[in-house]
């Protein structure tokens, strides 16, 4: 079915099989391939998005019931080439590898710091636990998150 | 290799933490992985596969597929351009099962529809009479003579034995044990993809997540009947590998649904379809038997090991050989037999992942020194540090270790780490149970464990191993720009950030790009082995040497200054290099011979909390010393080490692909268990740089080490929190809880052939 | 297959009654997972996430739990029991959290349900609703065996009650994962010191979430032995008979997360902790 939604600001219209998950929607009807599919089941954190302001995972969310929701994906954060300060903080301790898990990362990132600017290491880990990295070990993620934290809240 | 200092020193290039050029790609989104690719008219491929470990196949029914909605082509073996058959090493797997079925997932039929869910409707349609056979799923009960066989040459993959010194050798202390690993899968994040488009000659363009190019070009050509002229490879954005790419998955049946459609076809696999599609870490057998003086010095090490090769070979040769040649450890051993095995079994096949058959014996050999230091008495660092290799010393294949061998300092820098804050903590979400809420310090004791550990850079035993690189110096408007082209596969580790610091070292000039490795140039050779710093590293240095001595001449010709690159790069400089490291020699029946190029250590020190009463474990560090020659991007290098650990630590507490009578029972991540933010303790890194001088830089290669003994050395702290056994990995609650520790159901005398082996009563 | 986005209660119930085979959405954190491995085509879904009435919670001495009470606001918000809470948290990921709800819980019904052992120990009540009106059920009553329940398939989950039963009770669960796991087994401890009940509910552990009655009356004698009113720890006998009672109660199966023999053992720990640790809040 055809579905209406908000896309990162945009008024977009889909073509939503019904079995189809907003991730498959997002990325194969609206072209925008920036939330991954690596699991399917939520387990991973790869498909992060914001839907009406709350972080989800797009394959657990029917593509057909997500009409006239808002959702705000990983494209939405940078600016041409200008790097969103949680991107840059990513790209600058090292902590993308292959990337798969890149994406979910900034996303689950930029909803904790939303709510909490300045999380501890703890709470760091608590929030991330929903998304798998398998090249980094994690180590370089948190520190990302940190400096994305100064960055942004600590100038 | 020599190391002239470059006049001029230029940002970003070797021993700086340089930014990845793919990372702001990666980032914003926009780097295009194998799933992400998209054609106009593009199919989707879906594949069916075998439920059975093992059968006949008696009929295939594709009518009622054929008559779907949306289905423009399915293919069975009866289909199929040729009978060829690919392989790693052996080519011994069928591109679709013909007569009979050997795993559960094996692929039967493709189908390419033009939608996704069409596909893989249709593909279910289709309608298989199997004929189920008894399966073999017990690799000592595959090698027995009674057994039935599996393949025509019998049941044996390879046969390795390593035969050094006096193997009979007795001594004054003797400790046995014997161990197993189960089966850990590389669950690289992105799926297997890869989108083929028909070219107009008749050959066939496949863009595609993988470890190595022309491995899988040298594959995929002959089983679509083509010449490799007409079988042109690019190299896709690939999610993670870890081996589990290196070989041929989806590669051959996408370029055959798009030959046979004339669409371009993409295939993605799900993450179900991951854990049948590509093969996973051999699980292991072991049985050990180390012998010392009083004193503590080794005087024997024998062991028999078998490796489960599952239904095909993969590269299970060379997965057993290491086993076998580095069964021993970092460790001086005057005498040694080891007699390692791998078999061709019902269950899945098993191939490449990241410590490739040293990550097996390390656990065995590690638990070992462990014993033997309980048993004279010894601190087990101390034991180590005085059994250390040094250089020149022999390793039980007789090669001595070369240029660099750090042992005793990796060690000994390892164990010198500052230990965590002594306090067990009170929070549950900093305890073993984590966020489950089920200890608030109850039962926790805390553990502390080493293990070290070695392996092989490069390719060993006689391969030509290589690498080609052009490297193309010119000049634009914005001055020299350098152009390095490889098929090196980028696949996470960040060899493209490596090539590039090479180049602007070597050329001096700061704007360098790597263009996308295809099929154009020469094999790089794999993104496996921790080679590519080491070959393609090598290459790039090579061909940039080669443009530097051109671009010399020209100044000298010229009578210009060598920095005056206006005027000398008029014309382009291009050169391409062919890059081999020193031969190695193949293996003899004793394997004593010099069939390494060089090797990598590392020791891993953990400190563990068990929470003794329900078994659980939190690790609450893990600190490392690792040999890596030289540091050619020192934050790339400690994200390998990093990555690596968290792998082990995967292996050591929670993954394991459950087997039941050869079928997965938790093909999924909710049941995979990999290790989270709130599993992974904070690691703290020593790089040890003795530059060897065969690398580039003196720069040895860093991503296997970290998940060899990082194993040993969790499962060690185990122990020591517990006084539990724990012979097997993953540890499992029940282990810590029962003690119970695991027996193989065979009897066999350490060093003797497993075919050998008696039934426990 | 057909998608309908419903607003209101009425029209879910509406649909519900007049049109076959209607799957209810909620969080989609389960139904999604069974769509998108192809283990089930559902011919018509109806999504009730947008159902704001069900999205309500009160709290006045009776707690009602609106069925799309999220995760999340269990944890932000004063839901009237500390072991939701807790039950709440052991996932982790604040994806799940933010998608997941009670009611999505009771409507898949499984087994190793984060909230449900909590509700059983708590003797919630699940409230259903028809075209012919509203029916409560003790959650007792309510799960019939793994991913079964007595709902008819015209009626909707609105919410859960139960009576606020103070702050001695907790949850716990055995995984082998730190976050995002799937329990082994899990043990929800409730003692309603106004009320003088106790109340164990046991998950991953058997077909449907076990009350332990057995280690309920142990406990509650041991209450009326020290005083209901007032916070003491038991004895380390007290708690590992109670722990061992608990486990008793189990009938739990061998299965990829874990054994028969560590389900028994896990929980008889679990219930001696859980004692201990519940036994000294007022």
């Amino acid at each position: 079915m055809r579905i209406k939604l908000t896309v990162n600001g945009d008024e977009r219209e889909a073509e939503a099989a019904d079995h189809e998950s907003l991730l498959t929607v997002l990325r194969e009807s609206l072209g925008l391939a920036g939330s991954k599919n690596a699991c399917e089941q939520g387990e991973c954190g790869s498909c992060s998005v914001l839907m009406d302001g709350e972080l989800v995972c797009a394959c657990l969310v029917l593509g057909a019931a997500a009409a006239g929701r808002r959702v705000q994906t990983v494209e939405s954060l940078s600016d041409g080439d200008r790097l969103h300060p949680i991107q840059r903080a990513f790209v600058d301790a090292g902590a993308v590898q292959c990337g798969f898990c890149t994406p979910g990362l900034v996303v689950a990132t930029y909803s904790l710091l939303k709510r909490n600017p300045e999380p501890s290491e703890q709470e760091v880990r608590e929030a991330l636990s929903g998304n798998i990295c398998r090249c980094t070990g994690y180590g370089k993620i948190l520190e990302a998150v940190d400096r994305a934290s100064s960055a942004m809240y600590r100038r | 290799m020599s190391t002239a200092a470059p006049r001029t020193r230029i940002r970003g290039g070797v021993g700086e933490s340089v930014e990845r050029p793919d990372s702001a790609p990666k980032a914003k989104g926009e780097f295009q992985y194998g799933s992400d690719l998209r054609r106009e008219g593009m199919l989707f491929g879906a594949t069916l596969r075998s439920p059975h470990p093992y059968a006949r196949i008696a009929g295939i029914d594709t009518a009622a597929a054929k008559k779907m909605s949306g289905v423009k082509a399915i293919i069975t073996a009866s289909d199929l351009p040729t009978r060829e058959l690919f392989g790693l090493m052996k080519l011994d797997q069928p591109v679709l099962a013909s007569g009979k079925v050997r795993y559960v997932g094996e692929p039967v039929a493709i189908v390419a529809a033009e939608t996704a869910e069409e596909a893989r409707v249709a593909a279910r349609a289709i309608t298989v009479r199997y004929e189920p056979l008894s399966p073999i799923t017990d690799p000592v009960a595959a090698l027995q003579p009674d057994a039935a066989q599996l393949h025509r040459r019998g049941n044996v993959i390879e046969d390795v034995l390593v035969e050094h010194g006096d193997p009979d050798a007795r001594a004054d202390v003797v400790v046995d044990g014997e161990y197993e690993l189960g089966m850990q899968d590389q669950a690289a994040l992105g799926p297997e993809a890869g989108l083929a488009i028909p070219r107009q000659d008749g050959g066939v363009e496949l863009h595609i997540a993988t470890q190595w190019l022309h491995e899988d070009l040298r594959q995929i050509a002959p089983c679509l009947g083509l010449p490799e002229s007409k079988v042109h490879l690019v190299l896709a954005g690939v999610g993670g590998a870890f081996g589990a790419r290196e070989d041929v998955t989806l590669q051959i049946h996408t370029c055959l649904l798009a030959l046979a459609t004339k669409r371009p076809v993409r295939m993605t696999y799900g993450r179900e379809e991951s854990f049948y599609g590509h093969v996973h870490r051999h699980p292991a057998k072991l049985w050990y038997t180390h012998g010392a003086t009083k004193k503590g010095e080794l005087v024997f090490v024998r062991a028999t090991i078998v490796l489960d090769g599952g239904a095909y070979a993969s590269s299970s040769p060379a997965v057993v050989a290491n086993a076998a040649c580095f069964g021993a450890g970092p460790y001086r051993v005057p005498n040694a037999r080891i007699h390692a095995v791998g078999a061709y079994t019902n269950n899945p096949p098993t191939g490449a992942m990241r410590g490739f058959g040293a990550v097996q014996s390390c656990f065995a050999y590690e638990a070992q020194m462990d014993k033997l230091a309980a048993a004279l008495d010894i601190d087990p660092v101390e034991l180590r540090e005085r059994n250390a290799l040094r250089n020149g010393d022999a390793i039980i294949t007789s090669q001595p270790v070369e240029g660099s061998a750090p042992v005793a300092d990796v060690i000994r820098r390892c164990a010198d780490i500052a230990m965590p804050n002594g306090e067990i903590p009170t929070e549950p979400i900093a305890l073993p149970g984590g966020l489950g809420n089920l200890t608030h310090g109850e039962g926790v004791r805390r553990g502390v464990g080493y293990a070290a550990g070695m392996k092989n850079v490069c390719y060993s035993h006689g391969f030509d191993d290589f690498s080609t690189a052009r490297v193309r110096l010119a000049r634009d408007v914005r001055g020299p720009i350098a152009h390095v082209h490889t098929a090196a596969a980028e696949v996470g580790q960040g060899i493209v950030t490596v090539c590039a610091q090479i180049a602007r070292t070597e050329l001096g000039v700061e704007r360098v790009e790597v263009d996308r490795p295809d099929t154009t140039i020469g094999s790089a050779g794999s993104s496996s082995a921790s080679r590519q710093t080491w070959m393609t590293g090598g290459a790039v240095l090579a061909a940039c040497r080669e443009v530097k001595a051109e671009l010399l001449a020209r100044a000298r010709k010229a009578g210009r200054s060598p920095d005056d690159l206006g005027a000398l790069l008029e014309e382009p400089i291009d050169r391409t290099v062919t890059h081999r490291h020193r031969d190695t020699e193949p293996r003899d029946a004793k394997t004593q011979n010099q069939g390494h190029v060089a090797f990598l250590f590392a020791a891993h020190r953990a400190v563990v909390d068990v929470d003794v009463d329900t078994g659980l474990v939190k690790v609450v560090q893990v600190a490392t010393a690792q040999d890596v020659g030289k540091a050619i991007n020192p934050v790339s290098v400690v994200g390998q080490i990093e990555g690596g650990i968290a792998q082990g630590l995967g292996l050591a507490v929670m993954e394991e692909v459950l087997l039941r009578d050869g079928l997965v029972r938790n093909a999924s991540f909710t049941d995979y268990l990999l290790p989270t933010t709130l599993d992974m303790p904070p690691v703290v890194t020593v790089l040890i740089e003795h530059p060897h001088p065969d690398a580039p830089y003196g720069a040895k290669g860093v991503g296997e080490p970290p998940t060899i003994s990082s194993t040993p050395a969790i499962v060690a702290a185990i122990r020591a929190a517990t006084g539990r056994e724990l012979n097997r990995v993953p540890v499992r609650p029940d282990d810590i809880v029962f003690g119970a520790p695991y027996r193989s159901g065979w009897r066999i005398t350490p060093g003797d052939d497993p075919r050998r082996a008696v039934r426990a009563s | 297959m057909s998608v309908h986005i419903s607003r209101h209660v009425d029209d879910v119930l509406d649909n519900l009654s007049t049109r076959k085979d209607v799957t209810i959405l909620a969080g989609g954190t389960d139904l999604l997972v069974e769509i998108n491995f192809g283990r089930i085509r559902p011919s018509n879904i109806v999504a009730i996430d947008r159902v704001d009435e069900l999205k309500d919670h009160s709290r006045n001495g009776h707690i009602r739990m609106g069925a799309l009470v999220t995760y999340t606001r269990m944890l932000e918000t004063d839901v009237g029991s500390p072991a939701l809470q807790e039950a709440a948290r052991t996932i982790g990921s604040p994806q799940i959290r933010n998608a997941a709800t009670i009611g999505g819980n009771l409507g898949t019904c499984s087994p190793a349900g984060d909230t449900l052992p909590v509700l059983a120990a708590l003797e919630a009540t699940v409230v259903l609703r028809s075209k012919g009106g509203e029916r409560r059920v003790a959650f007792g009553d309510f799960m019939t065996g793994p991913k079964k329940s007595v709902r008819r398939p015209d009626e909707l989950i609105v919410a859960a009650e139960w009576e606020d039963a103070g702050e001695a009770q907790t949850y716990m669960f055995a995984a082998t994962r730190n976050a995002m796991a799937i329990s082994i087994s899990g043990l929800a401890l409730v003692v309603d010191r106004a009320r003088r009940r106790v109340g164990v509910g046991l998950g991953s552990c058997g077909p449907t979430i076990i009350r332990a009655t057995d280690a309920e009356r142990f406990a509650a004698g041991l209450f009326d032995e020290t005083g209901w009113d007032r916070p003491a720890r038991p004895s380390d006998a007290a708690a590992r008979e109670f722990g061992r009672l608990a486990a008793g109660a189990a009938k739990p199966i061998d299965d990829v997360r874990g054994t028969v023999a560590y389900r028994r053992h896990v929980l008889a720990v679990m219930g001696a902790r859980a004692l201990a640790r519940v036994a000294v809040v007022p």
